[in-house]
Formats: structure tokens, C-alpha cells, sequence
């Protein structure tokens, strides 16, 4: 199977969906997105994102969120083709 | 749905004591907790439509069989692991619980369920409300109830809470309450447990975007954001405005004039015109006229304040303020504020505390539990206390300050908001630490019925009522007392070189001062007979906004900071207000 596209929650364009690949952070950061909802194998859709490094809106099923930028910057997605 | 068997179980296990149930009300934020509080015990609180509304607990009694029990309104949390203060305080209820109602958005299974397996694991007898039933169906949901039950193990009840739809199921559920106690299980095996229970029991149909969503969208967008956040602060302001000054022009003045003054005028023929009796009841009245704002009588000045000059900016600025709140605009201007508030130490969800500010310090402070760390909360109360001017003070400061000119009362505002923004900045850089990003849920707008609006509208005039009128009546009095035995006359020369040398004020002024800190709405009504010029009205007004908290919001500021962070707040408020207001003073 060909390598899917995999980039962060920032570098995605609003409206773009993919799967949580991973989140590249600690135990307390990936604990309370995955209560959230974001944890890997879900599905993602980014809302919007704010200029200027402001936070990143991402749907999650029945949940939407805000991030912020960092925190977004460290969540990696698998683009759908 | 109970299943008879389990009810007797409970009963043997838990009944029997002399202390009445604890019931805990616990779930994931902003899923309804404080609504179903609020309909099974009769005890209002507030509930809004945004995550971390309840920070505290707040506990009621409910009648469940023949027995009294007490239920306690706890705050949201998404896991067992706490973030923040707030989610810390639900988990210390936890362990006092004997009964848990765990309310679920039934919009969100799967996230909500996180927390109910973790939950179940406690062993405490549980029921679920699997709340907001009405907005399944709107949004192409279908969820087997049953089957739900079966798989978790204890009763699930559909309710509706904002109308009442399914309470009463509800609490006759609760004797059935069940305690499963599966063995603990660790993070990716309790997610694969609630993916195959949300793929037994939901069902979700496509269906098109509505315009609701589509505007959801549009005001998290950088530039329709934008806008429409400029819409909502111009029509909330506009709003707030317009409702209190109709208020005071077309009901409390005329009350006052009509009706009210031939009493006083009656009561001052009766103690002769003078006396200390005529002084402390009624103030100096002259020529037949009551000046409300001057006089300082406790049945003049110390009703007009209040109900006349405050009170309509209450009613006013809580009604805005609620319809915001249960829109669920608030969360969407915290994204938007994000970066600006990053600069100031704090994240974009900080500016909701910074909003009840304006209408009350106190459960601003309060409201800073929902930030996560020491350091942000510091900076958030400081801020929301040297700068954020509560209601009362506001609408005093319209009322006097803007007989002078609009201009007068934009350099007040204008003044604050420098303040917050350059106090925080130099806060940003010199408290030690950093600021958490900003991971928040983003309620949906909701239609919040206007029952529900003007519930919590009353609920909050009646604290207002409750609570600030005797402070501003005893503050009224103590004033005339201090007046008669001429205590002021000692603090004001004493005061003199700060007051009239650094501020410019007359020294009288510093009586004002010291009555901030019973009430700041009284304290601004001080500075009316004084004959200030309007530069010293600025300056008193914003020197009396920053100098020191009122009593309620120091003890609050005391509880929240500790003595050691309470200190650092206050020395950080007196300084700024002194060097602020000697500025001003050089300039105006």
C-alpha cells in the first residue's frame, strides 16, 4: 500500500479530513486530547485556524475543538486521498 | 427499565444509615449537570452554555422514595485525571458519593462514555441520564436505549433537562442505581470497550450542514470571526446601554421622583429638618429638593444608589451577558482572543472569566479555576481585579461621570483597558513559568428558551439584591457615623500628601477610597458633592476601580490566592493604581 500524505493539525487546509496517525507529546497531553477524542485511528476534519499562530478548530465526531497552535503542531494526520 | 432485583440489592448495601445519600451529579463538561441540579432539587444555579461553568459544588436536598438525599451539582470533568482545578474538585467529590447520576450528551456517546467506564470502575451505585435527547435526532443520531442499558449495566434514562422531559424517570430510577464494578482496565482498552459499545448501540445518518452549523463555522473563521465578534460586542454594548438607561429615564427615576420623594420630603418635615437622626436617615435636604446622589442619607442616597443607578445596569448587563452564555458565543470568542491573550500570560479562554468581571469580580475569580495552571489564575484574578470594573462600578461611573461628556467616560474605560493590557504584558514576562495552549470544547449554538434566560437573570438580581444592598446600606451608615464623629477629618489630613499631592484630588477624596473597600459603587457616589473638576472625576473613578478590591472580592481573592499570592496582588493593585493615577493627573 502506497504511503499516505502525513502532516500536523496546522499544516492542514480548513476542511481537509484524515486519521490521527499519532501525537507527539507526553503522557498528559496525549491523555487529555484522548478524552477529547483525538487519539489515534480517529477520524479528523479541520474547522478553521486562526492568523497569526492562533489555535486550530478540528471536528472529532460529535465533538469540536479548539487547540492551540503547539499542541496542534503535534498532532499527526493522514490525509484522506 | 429498573430491574427489580438490583433495587433491593441497594437498598441492603447502602440503606440503613442515619446520614442522608449523597448524590454525586457528575459527567462531562457542559452536558447539562447544573439544569438537572437545578430540577431535582429546586435550587437555582447558574448554567450555561459553555464548559466549566460550575467550578464549585453546590449541594441540595431531593426526596428519593420516603428519604431525604442530598445531591451535589459537581463540577465537568472529561477523565478521572484532573487538569485543572475545577476537574480536582470534582474528583475529591467523588469519594464522598453513594450514588451517582452520571449525565451524558447524548450528541457525544462516545466521548461521554470515557468517563462513565472510568466511572463504573469506583464500584458506586450509578444510573446515566443520557441528556439533550431532543438534539439526537437533529443530528441524524439513532441510539438503541436498551441495548445501552445492557452493556453498561445500570439504568440509562433519556431526558430533555432544559424541559423537564424524563426527570421524573429519572429520580425513580435512582433506587435502582447499580454498582457493576468492572476490574479497571488501561486507556486503550477501555477505548476499544467504548468503541464496540457505540458501534452496538448508535447509529449516525448523514445528513447536510444547517445554516446553525454554517454559522458555527463562519465565527470560528479568522475574518467572518472577526466581524461577527465585532457585531456581538457593538450589540452588546448598544444592548447593555439602551436597556439600563430606558430602565432608569422611563422607570426608577420617576419612581424615585413620584412616589418616593414626597416620602423623604414627609419624613424631613417630621424630624424637623436636621438633627443627627434627619442627617444619618435622610442627608442634607435643602429647599424642598432631594439630590439622590448627594444628600447620603440611608433612605436617599443609600436606596438610589442601588435600585436606581446600579440595580438597571444589573438587569441589563446580566440579560446580555445570559443570552450570550447560552447561545454558546463565549467559547468562540475565547478562540478568537487565543493569540492576544497568549501575550498576556493567559490563553483565549481566560477572557470568559475576564467577562463575568464585568459584571462581578467574584465569581470572575471563581471562574478562574477553569484555568490549568497557578500561575495563569494568578494573573487572570490580578488582572480581573485591578482592571475589570464590575457592574455597580460601571453603572456609576455612566451616571456620573457621563453627565460631564462620553469623552470622560472613554478615558476611564480607555485607562482600564491600557492597564489590563500593559499590567498583564509586564505580568506575562515577570511571573515565573508558562502559559498552557488552549484545548477547549466548542459548545453548539443553542435557542436557550427565555424561561431559561429570565430564571437565570433573576437568579442573578436577587444575588445582587441579597447580597450588595445591606453591604451598601451599612456602608451608607458607616459613613455618616464616621462623618459625625469626625473620624475622616484624622485619615484625610493624615492621607493628604498621596491624595491631593500625587492624585490631585481635594483630601476628602480619601474618605471615597476608603469606602471602595465596602463598595465601589458608594464609593464613586462620594466623589459627587465634592465638586470635582472632570479630570478628577477620571481620575478618582479609575484610581477607585484599581486601588484595592471590595471586601467581597478580597476574601474571594484571599480563598482562591492564598495570604502569599493575595499580597503580591494587592501590592501589584496599590502601586499601579498610584502611579496610574498620578499619571493621569499630570495629563488631564
Amino acid at each position: 500500500m502506497a504511503a499516505k500524505k502525513q502532516v500536523n493539525l496546522t499544516q492542514m487546509y480548513p476542511g481537509q479530513s484524515g486519521r490521527v496517525v499519532s501525537i507527539d507529546g507526553g503522557a498528559g497531553l496525549v491523555g487529555r486530547l484522548s478524552a477529547l477524542g483525538i487519539r489515534p485511528g480517529r477520524a479528523i476534519t479541520k474547522v478553521s485556524s486562526m492568523l497569526m499562530r492562533g489555535p486550530v478548530t478540528v471536528q472529532v465526531g460529535g465533538t469540536r475543538l479548539a487547540i492551540g497552535f503547539g499542541m496542534a503542531s503535534k498532532i499527526l494526520v493522514e490525509l484522506e486521498q | 427499565m429498573a430491574c427489580h432485583g438490583a433495587r433491593s440489592r441497594v437498598r441492603k448495601r447502602r440503606g440503613g444509615n442515619s446520614n442522608p445519600k449523597k448524590i454525586l451529579l457528575m459527567g462531562n463538561p457542559n452536558v447539562g449537570k447544573s439544569v438537572v441540579f437545578s430540577r431535582l432539587t429546586g435550587v437555582r444555579v447558574i448554567a450555561s452554555n459553555y464548559p466549566g461553568t460550575t467550578v464549585g459544588y453546590t449541594q441540595g436536598l431531593m426526596k428519593v422514595g420516603e428519604d431525604m438525599a442530598e445531591v451535589i451539582d459537581v463540577p465537568g470533568t472529561y477523565s478521572l485525571e484532573p487538569t485543572c482545578e475545577a476537574e480536582e474538585i470534582a474528583l475529591q467529590m467523588l469519594a464522598s458519593g453513594d450514588v451517582i447520576i452520571n449525565v451524558i450528551d447524548a450528541t457525544n456517546l462516545e466521548r461521554n462514555l470515557n468517563l462513565t467506564l472510568q466511572l463504573l470502575e469506583k464500584g458506586i451505585p450509578m444510573v446515566v441520564a443520557l441528556n439533550m435527547w431532543d438534539d439526537v435526532g437533529h443530528r441524524g443520531i439513532h441510539i438503541d436505549l436498551n441495548r445501552l442499558e445492557e452493556l453498561l449495566g445500570v439504568p440509562v434514562i433519556p431526558t430533555v433537562a432544559v424541559s423537564g422531559q424524563g426527570i421524573k424517570e429519572l429520580v425513580e430510577s435512582i433506587p435502582s442505581a447499580r454498582a457493576t464494578k468492572p476490574p479497571p482496565i488501561g486507556h486503550d482498552e477501555r477505548w476499544a470497550a467504548i468503541g464496540s459499545i457505540t458501534e452496538q448501540v448508535q447509529q449516525v445518518t448523514h445528513r447536510h450542514h444547517t445554516w446553525r452549523e454554517r454559522l458555527e463555522d463562519a465565527s470560528v473563521r479568522p475574518f467572518t470571526g472577526i466581524f461577527i465578534a465585532a457585531m456581538v460586542l457593538v450589540a452588546t454594548f448598544l444592548g447593555i446601554r439602551f436597556i439600563g438607561e430606558s430602565l432608569i429615564s422611563y422607570v426608577l427615576d420617576p419612581i424615585f421622583e413620584y412616589l418616593w420623594t414626597p416620602v423623604v420630603l414627609f419624613l424631613s418635615d417630621l424630624l424637623d429638618g436636621s438633627g443627627i437622626l434627619h442627617n444619618v436617615l435622610l442627608g442634607n435636604i435643602m429647599a424642598g429638593e432631594v439630590n439622590y446622589i448627594e444628600s447620603f442619607g440611608l433612605l436617599t442616597t443609600g436606596l438610589y444608589v442601588p435600585f436606581a443607578m446600579v440595580l438597571p445596569y444589573i438587569v441589563s448587563f446580566y440579560l446580555v451577558l445570559g443570552l450570550l452564555e447560552d447561545v454558546g458565543y463565549l467559547p468562540r470568542l475565547a478562540i478568537l482572543m487565543d493569540t492576544i491573550m497568549h501575550r498576556l500570560g493567559l490563553h483565549g479562554y481566560a477572557i470568559i472569566p475576564t467577562l463575568l468581571g464585568l459584571g462581578c469580580n467574584v465569581p470572575a475569580i471563581l471562574a478562574t479555576r477553569i484555568l490549568e495552571s497557578k500561575r495563569e489564575r494568578f494573573i487572570a484574578a490580578t488582572l480581573i481585579s485591578i482592571a475589570v470594573p464590575c457592574a455597580a462600578l460601571q453603572a456609576m461611573v455612566f451616571g456620573l461621570v457621563g453627565e460631564r461628556g462620553i469623552q470622560y467616560v472613554a478615558m476611564v474605560y480607555g485607562t482600564l483597558f491600557v492597564v489590563w493590557v500593559v499590567l498583564g504584558f509586564i505580568l506575562n514576562r515577570t511571573v515565573k513559568g508558562f502559559s498552557p495552549e488552549l484545548l477547549i470544547e466548542i459548545p453548539p449554538y443553542r435557542l436557550p428558551p427565555w424561561r431559561t434566560v429570565l430564571q437565570k437573570l433573576w437568579f442573578r438580581i436577587y444575588g445582587f439584591l441579597r447580597e450588595a444592598i445591606p453591604i451598601i446600606l451599612g456602608a451608607v451608615l458607616v459613613i455618616n457615623i464616621l462623618y459625625a464623629v469626625g473620624f475622616f477629618d484624622v485619615i484625610a489630613s493624615f492621607t493628604a500628601p498621596v491624595v491631593t499631592g500625587l492624585l490631585g484630588l481635594p483630601k476628602e477624596a480619601v474618605v471615597a477610597l476608603a469606602i471602595g473597600f465596602l463598595r465601589k459603587d458608594v464609593a464613586v457616589g462620594m466623589l459627587a458633592p465634592l465638586a470635582l473638576t472632570s479630570g478628577q472625576l477620571v481620575v478618582g473613578s479609575v484610581v477607585l476601580a484599581m486601588f484595592f478590591p471590595c471586601i467581597a472580592t478580597f476574601v474571594v481573592l484571599l480563598r482562591e490566592l492564598g495570604a502569599a499570592g493575595m499580597l503580591k496582588a494587592a501590592a501589584i493593585m496599590i502601586a499601579v493604581a498610584l502611579s496610574v493615577g498620578g499619571l493621569l493627573n499630570l495629563i488631564l
